[in-house]
């Protein structure tokens, strides 16, 4: 028996999402092999995860807080991986985002008392422009120097934390403890609770503006993508960088301003989570959210608004997951997905074929 | 802080980088590029540690993390050469997976810590050489020696054989190793299990020598990513490799051993341990891995060496091209 690839010429357009979300139902299933393997409970896991996760407004409202991350830096992702440029680095550009936010209210660079309508905007800015410095050293060290990506990027999570924790245990801690003195009310992002005063309903859901600057970033993405020349450049270097460099597009120029873009975007995630959710820098803002984005760009094929669905997916993964014994068990899942959608990928691109091996001479 | 007991350390250090190294280039000489390496070294740590708890015989630990992590590792060999999937990805999904998988056996392992740990040997005669015996060869752990043999071994078999010419070739110029009659799927395979197995090696190496014990995902902490940073900088040779994995064994060790010194020249050592300043310190390694891939790539270009040709892409039979 040997194993024969057929490139297909004719698949059709329903066979890849078809196929994602058959390998999404595939790793749950092989995930619950596995739970059970172990000695867990995959039934009673899974049901734990879902009521966790959606069971009630409140829980879909702490999802949704999940997601917020997940939404800006699966962004950040998509927008890299679509030019086949692999950001593995949106965990270390999102603790510099949320740094460069945490810089304007605690260095301070704006005084004490200055009003939210201004503090927001600017601690937005500072994260963007934080996370995008950290996207723009493996972009420039690319484009010029042809330095693999995906090294400077990992090596620079790890510098970002340590980063990170220097300034929490350091000039900003709070009398000597891991975090920093909290934000004032005027860095915080706006939450549905703030407003339970009017409306009552509203009590104790924690759901921040965060998630409507993910939303509007993955339509501005999408525009970006899909309807503009730029956008049609940034595929095409994806798709074909041959014909790219035919067309003289300036590959290098893209490269780097992809890299700002993509790490401004995770730098938003990361202002977003320490002003909409943490109120304060501490140094563990982040369980991963950076590397769950990778598999989020890959399960929403890299387009924005299936983006913002993947991530609310792993948002209840994530919240629910941190009950479910053993506690490798959410990371074992995400790395169950990412090989079935892999496999999905193999399916659509050829047709597999068992053959009798022929004597051949 | 006695210099050339710093150095001994730092060659024993260096050995978990050097097992992992050797075993990345190994795969990516055949034209697989893997980037699972933190992930297989994650389950060999605990794979090894578990066994070495329970059965109290630590050369058996190191066995089983071999195995699991070549087992791993052929995930990813049939993922990207039988299926043609994207290494990276894929290499990717296999961290993800090992690290996974290992943080689920780790349970309850971290709370048994004392087990019997690689012995240490002295090598007799060349440990009296004055200095080079102070720091290679006294009372390191048995495996540090199984690293100093590995590589002048894996330099003589890629180089100088002939089933090391058949190696470069399959990573090299596919299509033709396949009409020379080398079997190139059967070879990509075996190297990746080969690189698969010394990575587990590296993982034991850590919890049952170098710095014993299991704790969870920080038992590795980045050193696989290291690992494949040093591949690039050592610009595929063992040789350049050892280099590199003694310096940056060197390194790391030389950043936990000067945190606890409390002057430096009868100045006040501003990176004692408790102060801010020691994550300066605890970045420094992975800043200086940026550097040396730079260089690497830089004198990769100039000397026009560059990484395996058919490195990262699948071999398609009856295809051409390279």
């Amino acid at each position: 028996m040997t194993l024969s690839l057929e490139p297909r010429t004719d698949a059709p357009r329903w066979l890849s999402p078809a196929l994602t979300v058959a390998a999404f139902i595939f790793a749950l299933a092989l995930s619950a092999v596995i739970i059970a393997l172990v000695g867990g409970d995959p039934i009673r896991s899974y049901l734990h995860i879902l009521g966790a996760a959606f069971g009630s407004v409140g829980v879909i409202s702490d999802t949704l807080v999940k997601a917020t991350p997940l939404i800006l830096t699966g962004l950040a992702c998509s927008l890299a991986f679509r030019m086949r440029l692999w950001n593995i680095g949106a965990e270390g550009q999102f603790l510099l985002g949320a740094w460069g936010a945490s810089a304007v209210v605690l260095a301070p660079i704006l005084p004490a008392g200055t009003p939210a309508i201004v503090v927001i905007p600017v601690m937005m800015l500072a994260g963007a422009l934080a996370g995008g410095l950290w996207g723009f050293i493996p972009g420039i060290l690319r484009a010029r120097l042809g330095v693999s990506e995906i090294i400077v990027t990992l090596m620079l999570n790890y510098v970002a934390l340590s980063w990170i924790q220097f300034w929490v245990f350091g000039p900003w801690s709070e009398g000597g403890f891991q975090q920093t003195d909290a934000f004032p009310r005027e860095a915080w992002l706006p939450r549905l609770t703030d407003f339970a005063t009017a409306v009552p309903g509203l009590g104790g859901l924690t759901v921040h503006l965060g998630l409507i600057f993910g939303i509007v970033c993955a339509a501005i993405m999408w525009v970006a993508l899909e309807r503009t020349r730029w956008g049609y450049e940034i595929r095409l270097i994806g798709d074909s960088p041959a014909a790219a460099r035919y067309a003289g597009i300036d590959i290098k120029k893209k490269i780097v301003i992809v890299f700002v873009i993509s790490g401004a975007l995770a730098g938003l995630g990361g202002m977003s989570e320490v002003s909409g959710v943490v109120h304060r820098l501490q140094d563990h803002i982040s369980p991963g959210y950076g590397f769950t984005a990778i598999i989020i760009a890959y399960l929403a094929r890299f387009g924005p608004f299936r983006v913002v669905i993947a991530s609310i997916l792993f948002g209840a993964l994530i919240l629910a997951g941190r009950e479910i014994q053993p506690q490798g068990i959410p990371a074992m899942i995400q790395g169950v997905i990412l090989f079935s959608l892999i496999l999905a990928d193999v399916l659509v691109r050829y047709r597999i074929r068992f053959e009798r091996r022929l004597a051949t001479a | 802080m006695d210099l050339t007991n710093v150095l001994a350390a730092g060659v024993a250090s260096g050995t978990v980088l050097l097992f992992a190294a050797i075993g990345e280039i190994f795969a990516e000489r055949a034209g697989v590029l893997n980037l699972g390496v933190e992930g297989m070294m994650l389950l060999g740590a605990v794979a090894g540690f578990a066994t070495g708890v329970a059965t109290g015989d630590p050369w058996l630990g190191v066995l089983v993390a071999m195995l699991a992590g070549g087992l791993l590792s052929m995930i990813h060999a049939v993922m990207t050469i039988s299926l043609r999937a994207d290494q990276v990805v894929s290499g990717l999904a296999l961290t993800f997976l090992g690290t996974g998988l290992a943080r689920v056996l780790g349970e309850g392992v971290s709370s048994a810590r004392n087990t019997a740990l690689i012995p240490q040997v002295t090598v007799p005669i060349l440990s009296d050489i004055p200095i080079i015996g102070d720091i290679f060869f006294t009372e390191q752990r048995a495996v540090v020696y199984i690293g100093y043999l590995l590589v002048p071994l894996a330099w003589y078999w890629i180089n100088r054989t002939r089933p090391g010419l058949h190696l470069r070739a399959v990573g090299e110029y596919p299509a033709a190793a396949d009409a020379q009659g080398i079997g190139v799927y059967r070879l990509r395979y075996l190297y990746v299990f080969i690189g698969g197995m010394l990575a587990g090696l590296a993982g034991a190496t850590i919890t049952l020598a170098i710095s014993p014990g299991w704790f969870g995902d920080q038992t590795v902490n980045g050193r696989g990513w290291i690992a494949i940073g040093l591949v690039i900088f050592a610009q595929w040779s063992p040789l350049r490799a050892a280099f590199g994995a003694l310096l940056f064994g060197a390194i790391l060790r030389f950043i936990i051993d000067i945190q606890g010194v409390p002057s430096i020249l009868a100045f006040a050592n501003p990176f004692l341990a408790g102060r801010s300043s020691t994550f300066f310190l605890e970045m420094l390694p992975y800043l200086l891995v940026i550097l040396a891939v730079v260089i690497g790539s830089r004198e990769a270009a100039r000397k026009r060496i560059g990484a395996p040709a058919a490195l990262g892409r699948p071999f398609v039979r009856g295809e051409r091209g390279t």
